[in-house]
């Protein structure tokens, strides 16, 4: 009991100590720190998809790239935009295209699933790739940040790095306990059951399509606010950021840390950024580093093979469950 | 829009879904047969594409490099059946996912340290390049018609495989019933690497007889593959059938898109996709 | 006699060119039990799957409560008050037992949709999950995961499910397969109990359990309606001795 009070309580530690880490003035790793944050909150939308709903999607940075380029446009050049409206603004064109693409991807089922969502993630590509909606390949430069005012007062300057970082993990800490409130209700419950036995689901009842369609959309909602930050950190959008390869790395950041328990997607986003740092740091790997998607996939293969619970099934493994686990509520 | 004109696209058109068969057929088989989602069945097109390239410059003629290179993809096709692919066939989709994006990422690499990142040219065989004049300014190359001829003689050798031969008969068995093979004593093992090698080979073959037209460059296998998935979703998973109905509905769709409505050219797959997607969401010719 | 609670019309079901279920029609009655039974693939599970709607029919009509919902989805039908339990467990593995049956009163109440209240916080979908477990006789094993249950308490938790969603009409299909003697007991007194409120179609074998529980009895082969009846004339049937029991004393007592 005990233990679990303290399990429970680590995420709020671990929150703590991260609000504190600009006391540090890195701006290297406060930047690093930042995209981790913003891959964590993609990260989580996806699991709750492929951990929760039973749904592999392989086209999430569609929703990604989408709201970076929502704000893109939306953003008139050389002024500032608020973000008090681009950001649902943004959001909302992801939910949009998440029911849009989602009534149509939800009509199949495993592998043609997998390649359905790719395909339309790739579609996307391509509408800002071979258009001049979105600057073409080379994309649209956001050259301000988003303000934040309250009438005639700036709430803290975007521009200033760690204001950024702590609206993000603002942003991330919320994402992370709506997620949980979302998945201890009824309607998490319901999807967690169409997880485990879709039939059954149907049999009793469910109107699965609905519920599907509901969790699709919130996902790409979801994977739109991460979009829209990332895009605001970079200050530039491209059609890189719809790419496959994007929506490979958020996959492997889920089953890294360990799908189905959304804690692990915050972990696998660490691990897959540091990683991806370390790899294609020159000064330790000199001429490798260059090459570092080699050594990276081959560690995907491995993970595949060798570690399909993740990070958080080895720890499950080796230290008690933690108290967050729905089977023991 | 002239005859000769109509008569060049239609021609382009076929031959492009033809070679998109060749790619989609050993796609749609390793998945119908063996339950595989394969992302890096697009590498090996880059593969065959990159080999004809380099071995074509070694021994001067493309004719060798290519019958040089078809061995070499095979021998490729088997080693990864049993090394990795074989570890696939009982894990879920997601693990397949990912262990054969990972695949991608390491060819590329590969790809970048043997052959470097450069685009390269390759030569048309000398016997076929030639053109045949439609109109005064029109002609149509000879080159693209052995393209198509070839890649017909092998769909019409895949159709008499699959339904006249005994290997045919045991891989459409294998496809409805794993257990129901195996207790005849048919050794599945040996006709999954033997499938997942055919496969393999015919996408890498496709790359090899199209680097003359498309050159050759980083990343190539990429939009292959997803074209290859929008085929496999509109012919249905598993039927070969399909697929060419489905090659050749996206090869004429492409390629007069290009013409008629430049703009959208690229949308035209994803839209008939999608109607597909809610008209037929098992496909043209897969069950239900 | 009152109306049945659901009849069908010359129901049939076709796969390509074998015919499962051919021009089936029976009626159901609330306080009856209705026992089909049949040799293996004579079409009953095949029945089944047509009325609660896991298979679409070829032709004929099913007629619930004075609507046709030939063709409706199997989530419609269950939310019109149709439940079935099958014939493989089909529960949920990894969940609790309360969970299980929670999961499926949740599925009779609209506000289930809400996003954030904890699911546990709604009481009348715990009485219901509660009411259903009490009933199957597994409260005791409320909080065990449902994978860890014996396979009899399995095919509890089954029907435990089933009348979590409060159906009118209960299609339960072989409750009793794999069952011990005295599980069967006990899952037997479960349906009489069941009986006054509920039209139950029971598929079964046992036929002691058959003859505990029918009102009345059809008998199936290949797919057509053989004699339908009460017990004593299906019993006293020569069609039914001669084809179906080919001399066998099934059927005494």
């Amino acid at each position: 009991m005990k233990n679990s009070r303290l399990i429970g309580f680590l995420p709020w530690l671990v929150v703590g100590l991260l609000a504190l880490f600009p006391l540090v003035e890195s701006t290297f790793y406060m930047q690093l720190l930042t995209k981790v944050l913003i891959m964590a909150i993609f990260a989580m939308s996806l699991d709750l998809l492929v951990g929760y709903t039973g749904l592999v999607s392989f086209g999430h940075a569609a929703y990604f790239g989408l709201a970076g380029y929502a704000l893109a446009l939306m953003a008139p050049k050389y002024e500032t935009v608020s973000l008090w409206w681009s950001l649902p603004a943004s959001i909302g064109v992801c939910a949009l295209f998440a029911l849009i693409t989602g009534t149509l991807v939800l009509r199949t089922r495993g592998i043609y699933f997998i390649m359905v969502t790719l395909a339309f993630s790739q579609m996307l590509f391509f509408i800002f790739h071979d258009t001049k909606l979105g600057g073409g390949s080379d994309g649209i430069y956001i050259y301000a940040k988003p303000t934040m005012k309250l009438g005639e007062m700036e709430l803290g300057s975007l521009e200033k790095l760690e204001n950024f970082y702590w609206l993000v993990l603002l942003l991330t800490a919320g994402s992370y306990l709506l997620l949980r409130r979302i998945l201890g209700s009824s309607f998490g419950r319901a999807l967690l059951g169409i997880k485990v036995n879709e039939h059954r689901m149907r049999a009793l009842g469910f109107p699965v399509f609905k519920y599907q369609l509901a969790s699709f959309t919130l996902s790409g909602a979801l994977a739109g606010l991460a979009g829209y930050m990332a895009a605001v950190q970079y200050g530039f959008v491209n059609p890189e950021i719809l790419s496959w390869h994007q929506s490979g790395a958020v996959l492997m950041m889920v089953i890294l840390g360990g799908m189905g328990t959304l804690y692990g997607s915050v972990i696998g986003a660490f691990a897959f950024v540091l990683l991806q740092e370390v790899l294609s740091n020159q000064a330790w790997f000199g001429i490798a580093a260059k090459h570092w998607q080699l050594a990276m996939g081959i560690f995907i293969m491995l993970v595949a093979l060798y570690m399909p619970q993740g990070l958080a099934g080895l720890a499950q493994k080796f230290g008690r469950k933690p108290a967050e686990e729905t089977s023991d509520e | 829009m002239d005859f000769a004109f109509f008569l060049i696209q239609l021609l382009n058109g076929l031959q492009y879904g033809l070679l998109l068969f060749l790619v989609a057929s050993g796609l749609t088989l390793i998945f119908g047969i063996m339950g595989i989602i394969n992302l890096a069945h697009g590498s090996f097109y880059m593969v065959g594409a990159y080999l004809a390239w380099s071995l074509s410059s070694m021994t001067g003629s493309l004719t060798a490099a290519i019958l040089l290179a078809i061995p070499l993809t095979v021998i490729l096709g088997m080693a990864l059946e049993r090394l990795l692919f074989r570890h696939l066939y009982q894990r879920d989709h997601l693990y397949q996912v990912l262990l054969t994006y990972g695949l991608i990422l390491v060819f590329e690499e590969l790809r970048s340290l043997i052959w470097g990142d450069d685009v390269h040219g390759v030569a048309v065989p000398a016997l076929l390049n030639a053109s045949i004049p439609l109109t005064d300014n029109l002609s149509y190359p000879v080159y693209r018609l052995a393209i198509s001829g070839v890649c017909l003689l092998l769909a019409a050798g895949l159709y008499f495989l699959i339904q006249k031969t005994r290997l045919g008969m045991m891989i459409r068995a294998g496809a409805s019933n794993r257990d129901m093979v195996q207790s005849l004593g048919i050794d599945i093992k040996l006709i999954y690497t033997l499938v997942f090698a055919l496969g393999i080979a015919l996408a890498a073959f496709a790359g090899m007889i199209n680097a003359p037209l498309s050159s050759v460059f980083p990343n190539m296998g990429g939009q292959v593959l997803i074209i290859c998935f929008v085929v496999v979703v509109i012919g249905g998973i598993g039927s070969v059938k399909g697929a060419m109905a489905a090659s050749l509905i996206i090869g004429l769709a492409e390629t007069f898109g290009q013409v008629l409505v430049p703009e959208v050219a690229g949308m035209i797959v994803y839209v008939l996709m999608a109607i597909v997607l809610v008209w037929r969401p098992e496909g043209l010719f897969g069950r239900a | 006699m009152n109306e049945p609670i659901l009849r069908t019309k010359a129901l049939t079901k076709r796969f390509g060119g074998l015919v499962a279920v051919s021009e089936v029609s029976l009626d159901l009655f609330v306080g009856e039990v209705h026992v089909v039974i049949g040799p293996n693939g004579a079409g009953k599970s095949t029945l089944t799957n047509l009325l609660s709607g896991d298979l679409p029919p070829t032709s004929g009509e099913v007629i619930f409560e004075g609507r046709n919902i030939a063709g409706c989805t199997s989530d419609h039908i269950s939310r019109l008050g149709i439940g079935r339990s099958y014939q493989k467990t089909n529960i949920f593995l990894p969940f609790t037992v309360f969970e299980n049956c929670r999961l499926a009163a949740q599925s009779r109440t609209p506000h289930a949709l809400s996003v954030f209240r904890p699911a546990e916080g709604y009481a009348e979908i715990n009485r219901l999950a509660e009411e259903a477990m009490a009933a199957a006789g597994l409260t005791h094993r409320a909080g065990r995961i449902a994978a860890t249950l014996s396979h009899g308490e399995q095919r509890q938790l089954e029907i435990a499910m089933c009348l979590a969603t409060q159906p009118r009409l209960l299609l339960l299909d072989e409750p009793l397969a794999g069952m011990g003697p005295h599980e069967s007991q006990r899952m037997v007194e479960l349906i009489k109990g069941l009986t006054a409120d509920h039209a139950i179609m029971l598929i079964e074998h046992d036929m002691d359990a058959v003859f505990a529980l029918a009102h009345r009895l059809t008998v199936m082969v290949n797919g057509e309606v053989l004699e339908s009846g009460t017990p004593e004339e299906v019993r006293s049937s020569p069609a039914v001795q001669l084809a179906y029991l080919g001399g066998e004393e099934l059927l005494h007592e």
